[in-house]
């Protein structure tokens, strides 16, 4: 069904938040999605010409890289980009077969790749560019919120996190339950201001992106001139003996 | 937005089909039609085989076409479902109609030809809707848009129409509707692109990175070398000049010649109204195809923010 659901009242709506102030550009989360999403539920990720010029291929995380502003204020940004699980997403809605839907239980967007025609009207309807076509199978895919690694019971509970948030070496990514007012991530956006994605096209996007730390004040404090500083003889006599 | 060939052929060829289905099942009772069948029964023949050619079209654009059946299924949220469930009952009247005319039973033919026609107006509509429901490619995302479907589709119908007509010796009805139409695509199509080049953009780079309050934002490293799907599917870029040579070309082939043969052909009749209304009938087409192209090619998608900035 791409009616989208009604969620019970305190249901879960897991989400990503995202630290733009320490994420680093290291692409690491990218490669890892890539990793273990080429052999979870939406395997194969196919690479066209992976050994030859013009490789391309499906991913579901890519790393931009951008300036922000101008002079002392500007700033180089990592921005990593990925499915954002929206609330209310026109890419579910558009679908004609059902293939793309919303889970009710938890708001993880998905697409059966059994019954997904590859139409691509869902690609068009995300304003994120967060779903790519497996031109090989001829279906759509996209980020799962690895969605076979946290509700999995056959590995460590502490890996049952997605792949993107456990390789990120500086702890810029993080998921929770973003339904949960209480939960660490939630706490996390209130804190730090998260933001959401282009929220005027209102497709209320739960991932939600932590901005850059403003720099502390860059003027230059003046340091008390030593006395190596001070040239003429009699004013260095002055100030020993004012010193003094 | 990339102007893939088969949905540019699907939407020019499936829409001058249904047009022709709905001036056919609306004018033949009215009597503005020549009344043979014979005449009925080939209108409906050519609406048939353009509206099954462009649906053909389009499933070939498919990444799994043996699954199509599969969209007839969410009609209640999605528009291309509800296009693929009007396009499938619209074959159910028509077959209908063209059997009335081919067994003489001429109210039914009536009844099921208004049927036909009335499910080509939805048909159309629905097609319009999957283009103007997208909130990220703001040239679609247009009141002018699906009503633009409509009326063009309404207008190549009355084009091949017109050329069926002379051959059954009726010209003056059909080739004034001709004009009247085309005038009212040239106001339309001027205005929607008069609309679109001042349009203020649905999002900016700030805000699709949420890092405006630093300031401008402009992309630095790509994420990838190559290309990738987004880039070809929704990055197309047509230059500006080409664009406005194109519109009058559009312009041109679509209506203006289509519009002056029409004229030509009210004054002298016989033969030379007919081979008028042919090439009439042909250059709306071919501008037609142009214009749809253009639809795709002049379109933007908010994930060029990403790649190249605001
Ligand atoms: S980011 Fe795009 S694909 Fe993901 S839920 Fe939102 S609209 Fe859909
Ligand atoms: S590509 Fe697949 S998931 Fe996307 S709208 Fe088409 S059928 Fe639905």
């Amino acid at each position: 069904m791409t009616c989208l659901p009604t969620p019970a009242p305190g249901a879960k709506k897991l989400g990503l938040v995202i630290d733009l102030d320490t994420c680093v550009g290291c692409q690491g989360c990218a490669t890892s999605c890539k990793e273990w999403n080429a052999s979870g539920h939406s395997a194969p990720l196919p690479d066209y010409k992976p050994y030859s010029a013009g490789a391309e291929g499906v991913w579901f995380n890519r790393v931009h890289s951008y300036e922000a502003g101008e002079g002392a204020e500007g700033r180089t940004v990592h921005f990593p980009r990925s499915c954002l699980h929206c609330e209310t997403p026109a890419c579910v809605t558009v679908c004609p077969t059902g293939a793309s839907y919303k889970r009710a239980e938890d708001g993880i967007v998905l697409i059966n790749h059994d019954t997904c025609i590859g139409c691509g009207l869902c690609a068009w309807a995300c304003p994120y560019g967060a779903r790519e076509m497996d031109e090989q199978q001829g279906v759509m895919k996209k980020c799962t919120l690895c969605v076979d690694r946290i509700y999995n019971e056959t590995i460590p509970e502490a890996q049952r996190q997605p792949a993107c948030v456990l390789a990120c070496p500086t702890k810029a990514r993080h998921f929770g339950d973003l339904g949960d007012p209480d939960s660490a991530v939630s706490r996390l956006v209130a804190e730090r201001g998260g933001q959401p994605l282009m929220p005027e096209l209102g497709y209320k996007p739960v991932n939600s992106y932590l901005p850059p730390r403003r720099r502390p004040d860059p003027a230059p404090v003046e340091d008390a001139p030593t006395q190596m500083d001070i040239r003429n003889p009699v004013l260095r006599w002055m100030d020993r003996v004012l010193s003094r | 937005m990339n102007p893939a060939p088969s949905i540019v052929f699907f939407t020019t060829a499936s829409g001058a089909g249904y047009g022709l289905l709905f001036w056919l099942g609306l004018l033949r009772p009215v009597g503005l039609l020549p009344a043979v069948p014979a005449f009925a029964l080939l209108c409906l023949a050519v609406a048939l085989v353009l509206i099954t050619a462009g649906l053909a079209s389009s499933l070939l654009h498919l990444g799994n076409p043996q699954r199509a059946w599969r969209a007839l299924s969410q009609w209640r949220s999605s528009w291309l479902s509800r296009e693929g469930v009007a396009a499938s009952i619209t074959y159910v009247p028509a077959l209908v109609f063209g059997w009335a005319l081919w067994a003489g039973q001429p109210g039914l033919a009536t009844l099921a030809g208004l049927l036909a026609a009335a499910g080509a107006a939805v048909t159309v509509w629905c097609t319009g809707m999957i283009y103007a429901s997208l909130k990220p490619i703001p040239q679609w995302h247009h009141p002018l848009v699906a009503p633009g479907y409509v009326l063009l589709s309404a207008y190549s119908g009355m084009a091949l129409l017109a050329a069926v007509s002379a051959l059954g010796g009726v010209v003056g009805g059909p080739a004034s509707f001709i004009v009247t139409l085309g005038i009212a695509g040239v106001i339309l199509k001027l205005a929607y692109w008069n609309m679109i080049d001042g349009l203020r953009p649905v999002a900016t780079a700030e805000s699709a990175t949420s890092l405006g309050f630093i300031g401008k934002v402009r992309p630095l490293d790509p994420p990838h070398t190559e290309t990738n799907y987004l880039l070809r599917e929704m990055g197309f870029r047509v230059a500006r000049k080409h664009a406005s040579a194109l519109r009058k070309l559009a312009l041109a082939l679509a209506f203006g010649l289509p519009i002056l043969l029409a004229l030509l052909a009210t004054q002298l009749g016989g033969g030379v109204a007919l081979a008028a209304l042919l090439l009439a009938a042909l250059s709306a087409l071919g501008g037609l195809l142009v214009e749809r192209w253009l639809m795709f090619a002049e379109a933007t998608h908010t994930v060029t923010l990403y790649y190249r900035g605001g």
